[in-house]
């Protein structure tokens, strides 16, 4: 069992493992995505409140929260690859950035969408929006620092130290809600307690969340082959790979 | 400690030399500053409104000028590299480099901001408490800023990539420091944006120096 | 169901603009990253072909400096 987990710091052994899995990987994105947009557009109701603009919702929850998940993701493996020197762990935190940066784009906008019919207004300076706003900076300032440097292990190395650092922007953004009482509504899904929501809202919601992690897993799997291509390329089995590839 | 404050006293010594170069980020608060009642009204009832986050935000960005002297001209002439070697830790260096920027550069901009507070009709108890959550969230600024000026030592664009990074990290420190000089000038309670400003600062202090002590070493290597 | 009709479906009570933009937005960005990052690792590929064949040509007329030098002597 441990020699497939240490297999994971090989990035020949990464990329024949992405290459296995994308194909799995498209499709159920592609049918998660299908079913979660019927389900979200068709068949669940529309808010007493705010009316059919609830719907943005199946799209705006599901980018917000993976946009957070993926700069934790991109924060840990650029830890993990600063204290223990493993460079395919650099490979995934610096493939994480630009998806994580859409994400956070994409909420921002469709949150300023459902903001103009349901509160009036595009935008607001709350404590929720603000810090989703520095998100997206962090994203931005990941992907310049690492492109400022020449040396590319200088270069990782530096962007996991901003990661790293940028890190409690998440807890600020996560609590942000509950510290202060401000416009953004609180959280309705919570470990412990039964949603408030109506169900078929609900399983709405949560395949486009499924369906988001799906497509984050694809779109990352199909970066970090393009980045472990151009990292790896003096060595034997790229060579190897690109020229029989594109010589068929 | 001895060691602390010996290279404290290194840094400051260095920067007073240049004589003139300390009182630029002075000069450039209070020219800041005293541009806004020419740009956007003299009315005093705005200016009093507007004081708060004038006066935080040139506060914020002449520290992030101020970053510069401390650590371009050590790491371009080696100095950096030769403490290193010595065998000071990285972590000191950050610290001394942090406090010495605050009391070069922070503590005259606590100074002056009431003078610039006045001249704002800012009425006392916000002129104040404005002094306070500077005295508060200066140092914070300087600490962060070091680490942002670790990342981007020896960096061509060094300087404008370091505003783009430092920036989004200043943001709660300018939130809170702010809001609390709005609630003085309301005549509502403070102390609770203070105290999260004495938290951040807190925060900072330990953290900070492991940050930027790593970020010194991956520049230097 | 919760609509009658397309007409109600696409009008979705007066917020069809923002709805159908935010969704338009979400959608079009996110395919278009999907194909930019599949597409990556081919351009990847080409840009490494031409890195070997250069390397390749570099190494053959070092190799043909030291054979030709050998002749010489």
């Amino acid at each position: 069992m441990w020699t497939w987990f240490f297999q994971l710091a090989s990035p020949k052994w990464v990329y024949q493992f992405a290459d296995k899995l994308l194909p799995w990987f498209r499709w159920i994105t592609l049918v998660l995505f299908l079913i979660g947009l019927t389900l979200g557009l068709l068949f669940s109701p529309q808010d007493y409140q705010q009316g059919n603009t609830v719907r943005i919702m199946y799209i705006h929850v599901p980018a917000a929260f993976l946009a957070m998940f993926v700069y934790v993701v991109m924060a840990i493996s650029g830890g993990i690859g600063f204290i223990w020197r493993i460079k395919m762990a650099h490979i995934v935190s610096v493939s994480c950035a630009p998806v994580g940066a859409i994400f956070t784009l994409l909420a921002l906008a469709t949150g300023s969408l459902w903001g103009q019919p349901t509160w009036g207004t595009y935008w607001v300076w709350d404590a929720r929006l603000t810090s989703f706003l520095i998100l997206l900076f962090l994203y931005l300032g990941f992907m310049a620092l690492h492109n400022a440097f020449d040396d590319r292990k200088t270069a990782d190395r530096a962007a996991a130290i901003l990661a790293l650092v940028g890190i409690v922007n998440i807890p600020i953004i996560h609590f942000s809600v509950y510290w202060w009482n401000s416009l953004h509504q609180g959280a309705t899904i919570s470990k412990f307690e039964k949603p408030s929501m109506d169900p078929d809202m609900l399983k709405a919601l949560l395949t486009m969340i499924v369906a988001f992690q799906m497509y984050f897993l694809t779109v990352l799997l199909q970066r970090i082959k393009a980045e472990i291509l151009q990292r790896e390329k003096l060595s034997g089995w790229v060579k190897k790979k690109v020229t029989n590839s594109t010589a068929n | 400690m001895s060691q602390l404050t010996s290279l404290i006293k290194r840094e400051i010594s260095v920067v007073l030399k240049s004589q003139s170069e300390f009182v630029y980020p002075l000069a450039f608060f209070v020219i800041v500053t005293s541009l806004f009642p020419l740009a956007v009204t003299p009315d005093p009832v705005q200016l009093a409104f507007l004081a708060p986050g004038i006066i935080w935000v040139a506060a914020l960005l002449s520290i992030l000028l101020s970053l510069n002297s401390f650590y371009q001209a050590d790491f371009e002439e080696g100095g950096l590299e030769q403490l290193l070697l010595a065998g000071v830790s990285g972590e000191n260096i950050v610290i001394a480099k942090s406090v010495a920027n605050w009391i070069v550069t922070g503590l005259p901009l606590v100074i002056v901001a009431p003078l610039i507070g006045v001249l704002f009709n800012m009425d006392w108890q916000a002129n104040w408490v404005a002094m306070l959550s500077l005295f508060l969230g200066t140092p914070t600024l300087c600490f962060i800023g070091s680490i942002g000026m670790c990342l981007t030592l020896g960096l061509r664009n060094g300087g404008v990539l370091l505003t783009l990074l430092i920036l989004p990290l200043f943001i709660p420190v300018l939130i809170f420091g702010t809001s609390a000089v709005q609630a003085a000038s309301t005549a509502l309670n403070y102390n609770g944006q203070l105290a999260i400003l004495g938290a951040l600062l807190v925060l900072t202090i330990m953290l900070a120096p492991f940050a930027g002590s790593a970020a010194m070493k991956i520049s230097i290597d | 169901m919760y609509f009658n009709s397309i007409g109600e479906f696409i009008e979705m009570g007066g917020h069809g603009f923002y709805i159908w933009l935010s969704y338009a937005i979400v959608l079009g960005l996110m395919a278009f990253y999907y194909i930019f990052s599949k597409r990556l690792a081919k351009k990847q590929e080409q840009t490494l072909l031409k890195f070997y064949r250069r390397m390749n040509s570099r190494t053959e007329t070092s190799n043909n400096v030291q054979t030709s030098l050998g002749e010489e002597k």
